[in-house]
């Protein structure tokens, strides 16, 4: 039998899998809340992580995410899936210490490759400081993986994705454009290499340049689209943000894949869920709206700041790290996009 | 005109088998799709590469008839 290819076997990949947010929400809204005094941000907030006061002045951070492959190569997939899980830490300002992994494996792919996935995510997670210490494995047909991880930090050294202040800037660390390039290569009309290179990327870079400035909201962004996760920070922030269209960064490409169709269907469920959070100046349209309701994998962090903190971040970061919008005083809808 | 069967298959799948579609009958195709995002994606497709696009509901699938 021939070998399969890891995309093959699976319908969506990376963060396009996720559940439509309508359909999230709709369940979470039903469910109870049991009250703790010591969990400070949960599942209500759309925060990337819960947070857990565990006294001392300390806090828990808990996180877990894992996909069905975007690329065919193991060591690839597992690097990307961790850095991707491990970026919700890096979202809540902390630092990774342990993870646990999460693998869904089918019969007919050879062991080695569930090998050479760990491998990948253990190198990340090396990279990041952080160990995988243990992880459980069922049989799937459809192969998925990812990390459950833990960060412990300083109660008042956490970001979070809601306070986010008029006359703040916001920054983006990383290029958009995954979904649609994971799209594309999935029907071989791209090699992806800059997508894949970013999304393996660990924001742990733009973390630690984060931490020495004033940060007044963070999260990251991924299957929810830039759109999603700014409307997320500006809800739960009470303000509005606007994007600028034109300073947003894309991978090489991907706005004419896009103009060809290649664009995952978490684009569609996106805007079905934000489309009435979301106003775009007149002139902006069908090509505008696929980038940016378009799922990302393994996204930068996107970062609140007030206006000097931010010049200082991309300064030194440098590219592809740039000033993408401002924030304002709330508005009729929570994310505007300018051209 | 020739017909291509797209329904229960995912993006990018079915604009991969209108291109190919395209390739071997260039005046035209009719995609049959019942995946929400190939009902968008296939137009988009056929309007890159200077075709016209209708989208013909039928029953629980569409009908893309794609002409020059």
């Amino acid at each position: 039998m021939d070998e399969k290819r890891l995309t093959e076997l699976v319908r969506s990949s990376g963060c396009n899998a996720k559940l439509p947010p309508g359909d999230l929400h709709e369940v979470l809204d039903s469910l109870p809340h049991d009250a703790d005094a010591r969990l400070i941000g949960g599942y209500e907030k759309s925060d990337d992580a819960f947070v857990y006061d565990i006294g001392e002045g300390k806090v828990l951070i808990e996180t877990v995410d894992f996909f069905p492959p975007m690329v065919d190569d193991p060591v690839a997939f597992g690097e990307i899936a961790a850095a991707n899980a491990i970026s919700d830490i890096y979202a809540m300002g902390a630092e990774p210490s342990v993870a646990l992994s999460l693998m869904c494996f089918p019969s007919c792919l050879p062991l080695s490759v569930m090998r050479s996935i760990m491998l990948g995510a253990i190198a990340k997670a090396r990279e990041a400081g952080c160990i995988i210490a243990g992880g459980h494995t069922i049989s799937d047909r459809e192969p998925k993986f990812g990390l459950s991880v833990t960060a412990i930090a300083g109660k008042e050294s956490v970001w979070t994705n809601s306070g986010a202040l008029p006359g703040d800037v916001l920054v983006l660390t990383k290029k958009l454009g995954a979904g649609v390039n994971m799209t594309a290569l999935k029907g071989g009309e791209t090699d992806a290499a800059e997508a894949i290179e970013s999304m393996r990327t660990l924001n742990k870079r733009a973390r630690d340049m984060a931490r020495a400035l004033r940060v007044h909201a963070a999260t990251d962004v991924t299957g929810f689209s830039i759109l999603g996760h700014s409307a997320e920070m500006a809800d739960g922030s009470g303000v509005t943000v606007s994007i600028a269209f034109s300073s947003l960064p894309f991978f090489s490409g991907t706005e004419e894949l896009a103009r060809f169709g290649f664009i995952p269907e978490g684009r569609y469920t996106n805007e079905d869920y934000l489309h009435d959070k979301v106003a775009f100046a007149s002139g902006l349209g069908k090509r505008e709206r696929d980038l940016l309701f378009s799922p990302e994998t393994s996204g930068g962090l996107l970062l609140s700041m007030p206006r000097p903190d931010a010049e200082r971040f991309v300064d030194g970061f440098g590219a592809p790290a740039a000033i993408i919008g401002h924030v304002r005083e709330r508005g009729s809808v929570s994310v505007d996009v300018i051209a | 005109m020739k017909e291509i069967d797209c329904r229960g298959l995912g993006c990018p799948e079915p604009v991969i088998r209108t291109k190919k579609g395209l390739k071997e009958s260039p005046d035209g195709v009719d995609v049959i799709v019942d995946d929400r995002a190939a009902r968008e994606n296939v137009p988009r497709y056929a309007e890159a590469t200077g075709y016209k696009a209708e989208v013909k509901q039928e029953g629980e699938a569409w009908r893309i008839e794609i002409r020059r």
